[in-house]
């Protein structure tokens, strides 16, 4: 298996308390799929990204990429975070080139990054700094840059949440036609059904409360994959249904725990 | 292009004034000289060349005092930014030392060190570590984790995470700590050269209040304040500006 998580819990710990925010995670990633988290806020989605990142120690059980256990960030995982996260101190050949300069030779590199600069169509801003660029703009240079350094697994943390509607769908299509092109393995984060659907091979949805998996759903529709193609709609209901439940969960604790003070 | 004619018009404005409050006779005139007195003065000092020798130490002063501060300054708050255990046992007393006004160091350099020029370079590094370490140890600690968390994720870490990212990162905190220092330093070497035996603009001005020339005194209190504002305007200003655009955290 391509990418394996066993057993995995996270739990925070201060001087009294221990904080668990999911534990038992078992999940077999094939690769060159296209997978969806999808989850309520506060389910441990992203943090469970970041473990496969290497950015958060992993506190039970183990994370395999290619049969080896991830314990610190890699080049192998390339990350899009919901900022950007550019160095404002570059320009967007600059930040594109960043991971790849030490590893390659300067033409093998500089070459790559003008194809991955050509895939999210910015060649034409290659010596823009990022302050001149949108929202969305950013966001694809960051998808540049983590995919120059050729990752086994691109790892996504709801990169197109602080985007407007018409750039997010613009950017979920392009996004599709990337992964196509590059036949990467992706982990999308989202909290966005209909985006969970319209971009996956596969949704893992997870529950709260304790943080678990609550359904792997197998998204076999043909792409583009249009909001209002009936299957879209009536997976969309069904899967919205069993986060209900999340919810209603969460809101019921809330509501409890005001009226019992 | 209007602004400047604001600026022109304030000051001609405020000339009037003085020559006014001359002309009434408010105070004597030995006292309270006219801008055209003020003015022949300039002209004397800078046409026999003693106000040119007195610039010529300052900047000697404020250079070498200025670019030792910044170094002192920036390794104290690499120092302080990186170790929380340092930050702890002495940020606290960084602060102290930098609320104090350079003029109440000049007793203590010039028992140590004598009426010499290094007395009151030595004042001016005082003048200017301290801010600069303060905004160094900040520029450190204010390096946006998300920035970090991205570099690591390229595989970036240790002592190349320190140099590719947060030097850089820390630029725009580090050039208002350069501003500051400046500021700073200048101020400090004023009050050091007043209480020093020259030779420099402060010196110039204490000997010229000695011998009551007031028009002297007021034309170095204007050339003090011109550099000031000049430097301050265009080279620091300027500088911090263009790198807070850069770094996008400008709203222009």
């Amino acid at each position: 298996m391509f990418l394996e998580l066993k057993q995995v819990g996270k739990r925070y710990k201060d001087q009294q308390n221990q904080f668990e925010v999911f534990s038992d995670i078992d999940l077999s990633i094939e690769e060159n799929q296209f997978v969806s988290i999808l989850g309520p806020s506060g389910c441990g989605k992203s943090t469970l990204l970041s473990m496969i990142a290497g950015l958060e120690n992993v506190t039970e059980g183990t994370i395999l990429l290619e049969g080896e256990e991830i314990s610190k960030p890699g080049s192998d995982r390339g990350m899009v975070f919901q900022e950007p996260s550019l160095f404002p101190w570059l320009n967007v050949k600059n930040n594109v080139l960043y991971p790849i300069k030490k590893q390659l030779p300067k033409q093998e590199a500089e070459e790559r990054v003008k194809h991955f600069l050509k895939m999210v169509h910015l060649s034409k801003f290659t010596n823009h700094y990022t302050y001149e660029l949108s929202g969305g703009m950013q966001q694809r240079v960051a998808i540049a840059r983590a995919l120059s350094m050729d990752p086994k697994v691109l790892l996504m943390d709801e990169p197109f949440g602080a985007l407007d509607e018409q750039t997010r769908d613009l950017m979920q299509d392009e996004l599709t036609k990337i992964w196509q092109k590059t036949n990467k393995t992706i982990l999308f984060v989202t909290h966005s059904i209909h985006e969970a659907i319209k971009l996956s091979d596969r949704v893992i949805v997870m529950g709260i409360r304790p943080g678990r998996v609550i359904a792997d759903i197998h998204v076999d529709l043909p792409r583009p994959r249009k909001r209002s193609n009936p299957d879209v709609v009536k997976l969309e209901s069904q899967v919205m249904d069993l986060l209900k439940v999340e919810i209603d969960k969460v809101l019921k604790e809330e509501i409890d725990y005001e009226a019992s003070n | 292009m209007k602004l400047a004619i604001k600026r022109i018009l304030f000051l001609v404005v405020v000339v009037g004034i003085w020559q006014l409050v001359v002309a009434m006779n408010v105070f004597p005139p030995v006292v309270l000289p006219g801008p055209l007195k003020v003015l022949e003065a300039l002209y004397d000092g800078f046409a026999s060349g003693s106000l040119l020798v007195a610039l010529g130490a300052s900047f000697k002063h404020l250079l070498i005092g200025l670019s030792l501060a910044l170094l002192f300054g920036t390794i104290l708050g690499v120092i302080l930014g990186k170790s929380r255990q340092a930050d702890e046992t002495a940020g606290m007393y960084l602060i102290a030392l930098q609320s104090i006004p350079s003029i109440v160091w000049v007793p203590l350099s010039l028992m140590l060190f004598g009426f010499t020029e290094f007395a009151v370079i030595f004042v001016v590094v005082l003048g200017g570590t301290f801010v600069m370490a303060l905004n160094v140890r900040s520029a450190i600690q204010n390096v946006p984790p998300q920035l970090v968390k991205a570099a690591r994720t390229m595989g970036t870490s240790g002592a190349e995470l320190f140099y590719r990212v947060e030097i850089p990162a820390s630029i725009p905190y580090y050039m208002t700590g350069v501003r500051l220092a400046w500021a700073f330093s200048w101020r400090a070497l004023m009050a050091g050269e007043l209480l020093s035996n020259g030779p420099g603009l402060g010196y110039s001005l204490q000997f010229a209040s000695d011998f009551a020339k007031m028009d002297q005194v007021i034309g170095i209190i204007i050339i003090i304040g011109t550099i000031g504002a000049i430097v301050d305007q265009l080279v620091f200003s300027k500088l911090e500006k263009n790198v807070l655009k850069r770094w996008g955290l400008l709203n222009t």
